[in-house]
């Protein structure tokens, strides 16, 4: 049997930026890709849980709303400072509004504009603010959702809010490709996380995936794009 | 001119000054600018973010009001250890540098509270208002600190407060400038795409941008300071190659001049970190770049005096003739000037 050739991790030295880093799927992901080596700064809004998942995993804490305007450059300052650069940026931190779920006509205006500034806003603000870093060889996975396909009833500002994540994502995946970085949007599907149990406090838990097995799934599409680039390069 | 107050990276008017090779001057639209290269042409920009360096605090052993303003590396991008700074005493950018109250009289030891960071004073320099800081606590808290507490330098020739998002090129990467370098504010994401499509290759380096005026006389003669800057083999390999082609090298922005020519001044250009210790003026013979696009600049400063590396003074003054007669718009924010060598390259060795 011929010996197979040892590749390096593509994982290791990789520089990543998660938002939303501290529960559910982001943490998942602060887990997965710490553990293979590589190079994460996460973002969150409490401070206290931003310190205790940087203690746990080594990974780098950022405290910082990308729901705000304000906070968007220097939560990038921070991300390219302690990073020195970024390879891949997860636009995952998002807003459900309020609880309980309640349908678009019940929904107050502010409410509906809150949730497009942390699940739309948000990422389109960040994501603008890291390109320059991004070229070359950079990857950008949004997190989307079925709800942004389904029209399910009392999830009106979060689908309408993942609908239009999802093609901005396929827009500026076209318009950026030649600078060479790509973006893609991901539904990592129903998982048991905190946010998952406000929107549907009844669901049978057993029934949903666990982030970590999203995470990891999310994980071979950034090491298949990485490998990619590697091969092109 | 008239300064540029407003904080547009990229006013549907700007203007661009082009100055050919035969001296000839010729006003065009900066929107224009990818009609003035060619296929095989490489841009070289600096992709140094910047820092938010402009930081409001106290100086503990008098309790008097300070703001000290990032100025420098000592060494290497990055490293926090004995930053370079210049302390000013109470107010803003709102009152021109040269009318800003003087800080107290420094003293290696001093403590300054700024914001939620803390730095001691380790090094006095000259002049005294120069400085080099350690600051508390590793870099991760350094930048945390300058995220939360500091502010874009600015002067008062921009009223506004400026926030980042004013003063990141849209090539913005790693944090290493304390002054945006200015001449990227042009370079959108469709002009890259237009020169793309007229065979122009891009390439960056990241050159740290330091500060652009101190309102003290002999700290102001010494600007620039030192600025390290690092170069990537790719952008080494695409100059390389727009060389073989008889393609050219267009710098954007002075600092790019700096950092390529810095690189080159002593063997064939190659990649790595240096320090641009260097003052480009008439007498610098250029090794790299062909073109230049820069800001307006007036006679006196050291960026005009850079310029004179790629044109005589008789042209320089044309120029500001030209400058002056279209209403043209200065500082950061201002109108642009494309500036080709007029003389052959200097040593097209080594290629």
């Amino acid at each position: 049997m011929e010996p197979r050739l040892s590749r390096p991790d593509p994982f290791r030295g990789l520089r990543v930026a998660i938002t939303g880093g501290t529960s559910g799927l982001g943490l998942a992901l602060v887990d997965a890709l710490t553990a293979r080596g590589a190079r994460v700064a996460f973002v969150a809004r409490s401070a206290d849980r931003v310190r205790e998942t940087a203690a746990r995993t080594g990974a780098h804490g950022i405290v910082g709303d990308v729901a705000a305007k304000s906070d968007i450059h220097r939560i990038a300052l921070q991300v390219l400072g302690l990073l020195g650069g970024l390879d891949v940026l997860v636009n995952n931190a998002s807003s459900l509004g309020p609880v309980p779920l309640r349908p678009l006509a019940d929904t107050d205006c502010e409410d509906f504009e809150r949730v497009l500034a942390a699940n739309l806003v948000g990422p389109f603000r960040l994501t603008k603010a890291l390109l320059g870093a991004l070229a070359g060889r950079g990857l950008v996975v949004n997190i989307g959702s079925d709800a942004g396909i389904a029209a399910y009833a009392n999830w009106g500002a979060y689908g309408a809010s993942k609908a239009a994540l999802a093609h901005m994502t396929r827009i500026w995946d076209a318009e950026v490709e030649e600078h060479g970085i790509r973006m893609t949007c991901i539904d990592p599907g129903d998982m048991d996380t905190p946010m998952h149990a406000l929107a549907l406090p009844d669901a049978d838990r057993a029934a949903l995936a666990r982030p970590d097995d999203a995470a990891r799934a999310i994980c071979a599409i950034v090491e298949a794009s990485v490998a990619h680039e590697a091969a092109a390069a | 001119m008239i300064p540029a107050s407003a904080p547009a990276q990229r006013p549907a008017d700007a203007k661009l000054l082009v100055l050919a090779a035969d001296g000839g001057l010729s006003h065009a639209t900066r929107a224009g600018l990818a009609a003035y290269l060619r296929g095989g042409d490489v841009v070289v920009a600096n992709d140094a973010a910047t820092i938010p360096a402009s930081l409001a605090g106290e100086h503990e052993r008098t309790g008097a009001t300070v703001e000290v303003r990032l100025a420098g590396w000592r060494s290497r991008i990055g490293d926090f250890e004995g930053c370079l700074a210049v302390v000013f005493g109470e107010g803003d950018y709102r009152t021109r540098t040269e009318q800003r109250p003087a800080a107290p009289v420094l003293r290696a030891g001093d403590r300054l509270r700024l914001g939620p960071l803390r730095a001691t004073v380790v090094d006095i320099l000259t002049p005294p208002r120069l400085v080099a800081l350690d600051f508390d606590g590793g870099s991760a808290s350094v930048w945390a600190g300058l995220a939360a507490h500091g502010r874009p330098i600015q002067y008062a020739h921009v009223p506004q407060p400026l926030d980042l998002w004013d003063v990141w090129t849209p090539l913005a990467a790693p944090p290493a400038a304390f002054e945006p370098p200015s001449a990227g504010f042009a370079l959108d994401w469709r002009t890259r795409s237009t020169l793309r499509a007229r065979g122009v290759s891009w390439a960056t380096l990241t050159h740290a941008a330091g500060l652009s005026a101190t309102g003290d006389d002999a700290l102001d003669a010494r600007l620039p300071l030192p600025e390290p800057y690092e170069i990537p083999a790719a952008t080494v390999r695409a100059v390389a190659r727009a060389r073989a082609c008889g393609g050219r090298v267009i710098a954007i922005g002075t600092t790019v001049v700096r950092a390529l020519e810095h690189a080159a001044s002593r063997r064939a250009l190659r990649a790595g970190s240096g320090v641009a210790d260097q003052c480009i003026g008439p007498a610098t013979p250029l090794r790299v770049v062909d073109l230049l696009l820069t800001g307006t600049h007036e006679a006196g400063t050291s960026h005009y005096g850079l310029l004179g590396a790629f044109v005589n003074e008789q042209t320089l003054r044309a120029m500001s003739d030209a400058l002056d007669a279209g209403q043209y718009r200065t500082h950061e924010f201002g109108d642009s000037v494309l500036v080709a060598r007029e003389l052959p390259c200097a040593a097209a060795v080594g290629w």
